[in-house]
């Protein structure tokens, strides 16, 4: 590999000044998405961490930025040594050789007990989340039942929230038009395929709102502006549990997807980044997360401890699982760019 | 007398001999010195992150080793390659030696990462077959390896690894235009469905033009209120226009975003006023975007047309008008040409900046809104793909270059006053 010289002096300089304060005082540095769901992580895994082990941990928060990761590995600056990061970081991050293969026997875990353990060598599987439909039970009081009512305008009039993404828009249409469950990547990656997920698309684009940052959705329906949209499903159960919103769910095909922990290359405390999320992941802190945010353990063993009220919430739920699928990583990774870009050019049509 | 005389001019033809001007010479460079420590500080900080940076970008959106480092051999053995047919058995080899080593050094993803750029959908075809030819002992290759997966079947396969053998690439340049090279290394233009750099591009341009035009349009005439107004209601004023000056951008946009919404005040009004039946579509449109990028960018076009203003005597117009130009004729001949040297100010500064927005687009403007730096940011951030990105930021660069020569051509960067 090059070096790549004058990006290690220059975000080396940066890196090092902003991780200097940080970096002194910590004996880690834990870095999440911030908002509901790292203060979940605040309450199940790092303050437990802190007053067992008497290790001091600093938070920090990014955006999914793979590019800072990449910029203080490169710099050999690095100041964040858990990373929760999604699945098209963890595969990328993992290509690029920015983060830390996982040594499973020294997490002392079993890697297949792990819902998804085997998608990447990089990381750890930490959560399920899933992309699911809601609606506003006050304003749209008979709501939709399956993914075809998010294209039948005539049955459920008004605007339609979906995130400005192909990623799980173009399950949906197909699935809506008719492709069955087991054949939508299949289908997905003929050129044939994509045509038709765009021409369902089309017969509701009008209709759409375009939300980008997860906080939207539930301001969408909150506002009145969408009869439906698409959502990260814990942060409709937070509207729902903290602001007495009557929200509901639609589990009918959830697309489910992971969270991860992981380990940039290279951090000098690597140790203890291994002690962390071994921590993290024992099924009983899993479970305790639930209480705090309404996101599905990975770790299977997990599910025996959650609270029995919370278990229909989660994706994870048996029940709701029926018609779910999982957005497949390998799928997007293939082909997220060349569908981005088509997806990109469709909406500026 | 004559002992002191000859001293004197002796004295003198000393120094004229030479030790004056070293004398001299010494001082100036003393002085120079002088000088350039104290800008030194200043001048090691732009070339530090101003000028490095940019020439880092501008290697970045040609210079890509990857293919070339993690594949020594096979591209080495492509070399002869003609590109007519399937390569030869010795390219088989080299391949599985290649990614026999790949594997090892966990490169194999990256390698798969960098092809699917190219050829998408290729990436797990290829960690697929490498963990494959990984087991694999001795040849013959070709048919063997062929069998893993078809793609090493395909000259499109073998042509993209060929072309990415020179460290040096021109795909990302040609990616973010909309072009590619296919198997005979033509240059032709991606399919029209995933055509969108270019529109981008103009479309960054447009937008940044008209935000351009409309501040101009709002900011001459308030700029010239201000100007004429007693100085004391003037700075009353002017308070106005740069207290939202002061406001953190994101902070104003979100203002609009709440504003602009369909029951939101903006459209309150306008309806109560009877002006439109139901709520004019504000937010998410590229009418939201051009108001609260107008909004944003009206200082930077006032100000400088401002200070120019205060500097012209009002005793010109005055003069006009008694000698008999009527005020129409007489604010073009005489007032406007003299403020011309601000609006080229403004306008410029507007124009540039507007080109680097991403927020406000992002947070107001619609899906056709989106402008060449929210790109780049998902380029960088997201798909940490720094070639695609440096490349978008290399054309937008040039774009803008293109325009300033343009511009200097026409206006005449001398003339541009800043007050």
């Amino acid at each position: 590999m090059q070096t790549r010289f004058v990006t290690r002096l220059l975000a080396g300089a940066a890196i090092s000044l902003i991780g200097m304060s940080a970096a002194a005082a910590a004996d880690l540095t834990v870095v999440s998405w911030g908002g509901a769901y790292q203060e979940s992580q605040r309450k199940a895994f790092i303050e437990p961490f802190t007053s067992e082990t008497g290790a001091k941990v600093t938070e920090e928060e990014y955006n999914g930025e793979i590019a800072k990761i990449r910029a203080m590995v490169e710099t050999n600056s690095v100041t964040w040594d858990v990373i929760d990061v999604d699945t098209q970081t963890a595969l990328a991050g993992c290509a690029e050789g920015v983060l830390e293969v996982i040594d499973w026997a020294k997490l002392g875990l079993d890697r297949a007990k792990f819902i998804g353990g085997d998608v990447t060598d990089c990381a750890v599987p930490n959560i399920l989340y899933s992309t699911i439909i809601a609606y506003d039970a006050d304003k749209t009081p008979n709501g939709p039942q399956t993914i075809a009512d998010l294209f039948d305008t005539k049955k459920f009039p008004g605007k339609r929230g979906l995130q400005k993404n192909p990623f799980v828009n173009l399950e949906w249409a197909l699935l809506a038009d008719g492709v069955p469950l087991d054949k939508v990547y299949e289908t997905l990656s003929t050129p044939e395929g994509v045509d038709r997920a765009f021409k369902k698309l089309d017969t509701i684009k009008a209709d759409v709102v375009w939300w980008e940052a997860g906080a939207q959705p539930p301001q969408l329906l909150a506002d009145g502006v969408v009869a439906m949209t698409s959502a990260w499903n814990g942060r409709i159960y937070n509207a729902i549990k903290s602001e007495g919103k009557h929200f509901v769910i639609m589990w009918d095909s959830q697309a489910y997807d992971w969270d991860w922990w992981a380990i940039p290359k290279g951090g000098p405390r690597l140790d203890e980044a291994y002690k962390f999320v071994s921590f993290a992941s024992d099924p009983e802190r899993m479970a305790d997360q639930t209480n705090y945010i309404s996101y599905g353990p990975a770790n299977r063993d997990a599910s025996a401890n959650v609270n029995p009220d919370i278990l229909p919430h989660l994706p994870s739920a048996p029940d709701n699982l029926k018609t779910a699928f999982g957005a497949d990583p390998i799928f997007w990774a293939d082909h997220g760019e060349e569908l981005r870009e088509r997806f990109n050019a469709w909406l500026a049509q | 007398m004559a002992t002191i005389t000859t001293a004197a001019a002796d004295d003198v033809t000393v120094f004229e001999g030479g030790a004056l001007k070293r004398r001299l010479q010494q001082v100036e460079r003393k002085r120079k010195m002088k000088a350039l420590a104290l800008v030194s500080p200043l001048l090691i900080f732009i070339i530090v992150s101003f000028a490095l940076p940019i020439i880092y970008m501008l290697r970045n959106a040609v210079y890509d080793p990857d293919i070339h480092d993690t594949m020594p051999l096979t591209t080495q053995a492509l070399e002869q390659w003609d590109g007519q047919d399937l390569p030869g058995e010795e390219a088989y080899a080299a391949l599985v030696a290649d990614l026999t080593a790949a594997q090892q050094n966990r490169q194999t993803a990256q390698i798969g990462k960098r092809l699917n750029y190219e050829i998408s959908g290729i990436r797990s075809k290829i960690l697929a077959s490498a963990r494959k030819m990984e087991k694999m002992e001795s040849g013959p290759y070709k048919e063997a390896v062929i069998a893993t997966d078809k793609i090493w079947g395909e000259r499109d396969t073998w042509a993209v690894i060929k072309r990415n053998g020179s460290p040096f690439t021109a795909f990302y340049l040609l990616q973010v235009l909309d072009l590619q090279k296919d198997a005979d290394g033509e240059i032709t233009f991606v399919p029209p469905e995933r055509q969108i750099y270019i529109d981008v591009l103009i479309r960054t341009m447009t937008i940044s033009l008209s935000v351009t035009l409309m501040t101009l349009l709002l900011g001459y005439p308030l700029a010239y209120l201000l100007a004429a107004l007693p100085t004391r209601i003037a700075n009353l004023l002017m308070i106005l226009v740069l207290l939202p000056f002061w406001t953190s951008l994101l902070v104003r946009t979100t203002a609009w975003f709440v504003l602009l919404q369909d029951n939101g005040a903006v459209n309150d009004m306008i309806m109560s006023l009877g002006l439109s039946e139901g709520p004019l579509k504000l937010i998410f449109s590229r009418a939201g975007t051009i108001i609260a990028m107008t909004h944003i960018q009206l200082p930077f076009t006032l100000l400088p047309i401002y200070s120019v203003m205060k500097g012209i005597p009002p005793t010109y117009m005055r003069a006009a008008r008694s000698l008999g130009a009527g005020p129409v004729y007489a604010f073009r001949r005489i007032y406007l040409p003299q403020t011309l040297p601000g609006i080229a100010a403004g306008c410029l500064l507007t124009f540039i900046l507007c080109l680097g927005y991403y927020i406000t687009p992002a947070l107001v403007g619609g899906p056709s809104d989106q402008m060449v730096s929210g790109l780049i940011a998902e380029a960088m951030n997201r798909e940490s793909n720094w070639g695609k990105a440096s490349a978008m930021g290399a054309i937008l660069l040039s774009a803008t270059m293109v325009l300033f020569f343009i511009y200097n051509r026409l206006v005449g960067i001398d003339k541009v006053k800043l007050g």
